[in-house]
């Protein structure tokens, strides 16, 4: 059994809340008690039936105040996976929000509300989907009971978006006719939907391929933590904890360290107390060095063959997430794993719309939600590679030095 | 060689890294073992990231007095065969050092009340981040917690302000009183937790088994007879047997009827049953909609 991270990208009246709850619901993931409870709070509905949009409601003081908060997250498995959903709330703050939810996704579902076809929003998640790599596009074209089921109204909304996918060059994008209120095709197939002659939403989610957006080629490992133990009989120990990200390690590689560039080669390797030949990307492991060379927290331990780049200039597409504007020469902390550096922001290079991909050349004010190609200066070199090649040591956030809070997302270029 | 990760090793992977993370950024963390079944697992997952180191945290129980005597014996033995560093901190010290009203009822619970000891116990030793076994699964309000989730001085949570959390990528940075409650295993469900404990062979205390126990039922729930609960002359009170779901306190958890003396069919019945975990075994969160909400703002982990 493996595990599949997806986003659902829509607002409340593009079924989303429905949809979820409708996954959660015919794939027999919700309890009792929880079903009672929304059932209380749907008894006020005219028509008496349970609004399973209401699984995914949010906290009181959401609902009091008006607020969202940017992720909440939905568990649920079936006998071959077990799912985890990111549900970003739409609305105002919609970007920020994606942005972070797509961010740990292989997949997004977009939904598109088949009276309506594609539109703005759909064009935005489809951006958003790209800038941040997402591997897998799944678009659910939704209340398709409001089209009296037609399969003509799918296949131009199929042609339509085919052009949107060309355009950001998604690869890989497989479309589904659904209606989450009526459970048409979710989990089961529908027979409405005879004429579609794919799976349903649940298999083409139990089948994605996951393992191929892991990385086997590029050896990255940053180092978290140093295990020293302080006992006579361990005394020579010393390994540097750490997982990794991509590639895979094996006794007797020769490695680099960066940013040093010091030179060694694997003496062991530990997971969980035994050791093995071999480690893989995902797994948390010790590794042991044959010299006794300098490496703490935050250094990266490439294998010599396949090193990342090492810069002080980087060039990033910044997801603006503070609610104060990014000024120009501002100091923030660069933080890429579990390296942490000073960074200037040199310059900002453009807008980019994310409803028409339009760069607007040097914009003055940039607000919570833009989306900005910067240039940054770091205080010491850091390792990466280019987010469109490595998601996991192409993505950094940016912190406010004074009020330690994350006000970016850098997908370095 | 196979370069898959069964999502078990995945959740596992996922939980040490943020143990190092929190045993990387911060100089004086904390982990809240609370006895039960998440905090053992999280003690397991430990050992995984740092053997054959010692932990670089000592395990913090908030003792409320009205533990499970099973669950507290459990406890010691864990920690004396871990050779690790255990501080207990008793609501009851609390309550006398503050003045503090002994909660009234039939199920008078201190539940509530641990929020004061457990501040006190982080000012105490100046803990700048505390470890919970925490699951986004139980609860609504949970599933919004971020991993590394950002306390102010009164140890408050508050919604508005979580920062947002990307990639694998966690922002522990704080100022001076405030404290992060970090959450290794949030991706975990109910029955993740049981799979991973099967599969590792982890020991836990005897009242998640079935056993013979004096129970009252109440608005369909049954819960164990104690000291703590005062019984009325119309409570309903037979021997049942009961194992536990969750294990917190005598007077706010309750038991459910079955027959599993052993995990394979504790899972069994996990897998078929139809009620939620907090669901059938909370009393504490029944009182409210949003119980658990108000209390994670006022300083509950």
């Amino acid at each position: 059994m493996d595990l599949l991270r997806f986003i659902t990208a829509g607002s409340v009246d593009d079924g989303k809340s429905t949809l979820i709850g409708r996954l959660l619901y015919d794939s027999k993931n919700i309890m009792i008690d929880q079903l009672e409870a929304i059932g209380r709070q749907s008894k006020n509905r005219e028509d008496g039936e349970i609004d399973l949009a209401l699984l995914t409601d949010g906290l009181r003081a959401e609902r009091e105040q008006g607020i969202t908060i940017d992720v909440a997250y939905k568990y649920f498995s079936t006998p071959k996976r077990k799912f985890i959903i990111a549900d970003a709330p739409g609305h105002i703050q919609y970007t920020r929000n994606m942005v972070t939810g797509a961010s740990n996704s292989d997949l997004v579902i977009i939904l598109v509300d088949a009276r309506h076809g594609v539109v703005e929003q759909t064009r935005r998640h489809s951006i958003i989907a790209s800038l941040l790599n997402i591997p897998h596009v799944v678009v659910a074209i939704n209340k398709m009971d409001l089209v009296g089921y037609s399969r003509n109204v799918y296949n131009d909304i199929v042609i339509d978006y085919a052009e949107v996918a060309k355009t950001l060059g998604l690869s890989d994008v497989t479309y589904i006719p659904i209606s989450a209120l009526n459970g048409a095709n979710i989990v089961d197939r529908s027979e409405e939907l005879s004429w579609y002659d794919g799976g349903s939403l649940l298999e083409i989610l139990e089948n994605v391929e996951v393992q191929n957006s892991v990385n086997l080629t590029d050896a990255r490992f940053y180092v978290q933590y140093v295990i020293r133990p302080q006992v006579e009989e361990l005394h020579d120990y010393r390994g540097y904890a750490g997982k990794i990200l991509s590639g895979t390690y094996r006794k007797g590689d020769k490695i680099t360290v960066l940013p040093s560039g010091l030179e060694s080669t694997i003496a062991s390797i530990e997971i969980a107390g035994k050791e093995v030949e071999e480690a893989f990307a995902q797994q948390s492991i010790i590794l042991h060095l044959k010299d006794d060379i300098d490496i703490s927290r935050g250094d990266l331990i490439a294998l010599s063959g396949s090193q990342p780049q090492v810069e002080q200039d980087l060039e990033a597409l910044l997801c603006w997430m503070g609610n104060k504007p990014l000024v120009i020469g501002n100091r923030y902390l660069l933080q890429i794993h579990s390296r942490l550096v000073k960074a200037v922001v040199k310059d900002i290079d453009y807008r980019l719309d994310v409803n028409t991909l339009q760069k607007e050349p040097s914009p003055t004010m940039i607000g919570l939600n833009d989306i900005v190609k910067i240039s940054l200066k770091t205080a010491s070199p850091v390792p990466f590679d280019s987010y469109n090649k490595l998601r996991t040591t192409g993505g950094a956030i940016l912190i406010d030095e004074t009020s330690n809070v994350t006000v970016g997302a850098c997908m370095i270029q | 060689m196979s370069y898959r990760l069964d999502y078990l090793d995945q959740l596992e992977s996922e939980a040490i890294h943020i143990l190092r993370e929190v045993a990387g950024q911060f100089e004086r963390p904390a982990l809240l073992f609370s006895g039960g079944k998440d905090s053992i697992t999280l003690v397991h997952l430990a050992l995984k990231a740092f053997r054959p180191g010692k932990f670089p945290f000592p395990l913090v129980h908030v003792d409320t007095g009205h533990n499970f005597p099973e669950a507290l014996e459990f406890r010691d033995k864990l920690v004396e065969q871990l050779g690790e560093k255990l501080i207990v901190r008793n609501v009851e010290d609390t309550m006398r050092k503050r003045h503090l009203a002994e909660p009234k009822g039939k199920f008078a619970s201190r539940n509530s009340l641990q929020t004061y000891t457990l501040l006190d116990v982080i000012e105490e030793f100046q803990f700048d981040a505390c470890i919970g076994g925490g699951r986004r699964d139980e609860e609504k309000a949970r599933a919004k917690e971020r991993i590394f989730s950002v306390r102010d001085e009164f140890g408050q949570w508050n919604p508005k302000l979580q920062r947002p959390e990307l990639w694998t990528i966690y922002n522990g940075r704080i100022d001076k009183g405030e404290n992060v409650r970090a959450f290794p295993i949030s991706n975990w469900t109910e029955l993740d937790i049981w799979n991973y404990i099967r599969r590792e062979k982890i020991d836990l205390p005897s009242i998640y088994f079935a056993h013979e126990r004096e129970v009252l039922e109440h608005e369909g729930q049954l819960v164990a007879t104690s000291r703590f609960i005062q019984l009325d002359p119309s409570d309903k009170v037979s021997v049942k047997r009961v194992r536990y779901r969750t294990v917190g306190d005598m007077t706010c958890t309750a038991a459910v009827e079955s027959s599993a003396t052993g995990i394979d069919a504790i899972i069994n019945e996990i897998t078929a049953t139809k009620t939620s975990e907090r669901g059938e075994t909370r009393i504490d969160d029944r009182v409210s909609e949003a119980a658990m909400e108000d209390r994670k703002k006022n300083g509950y982990f």
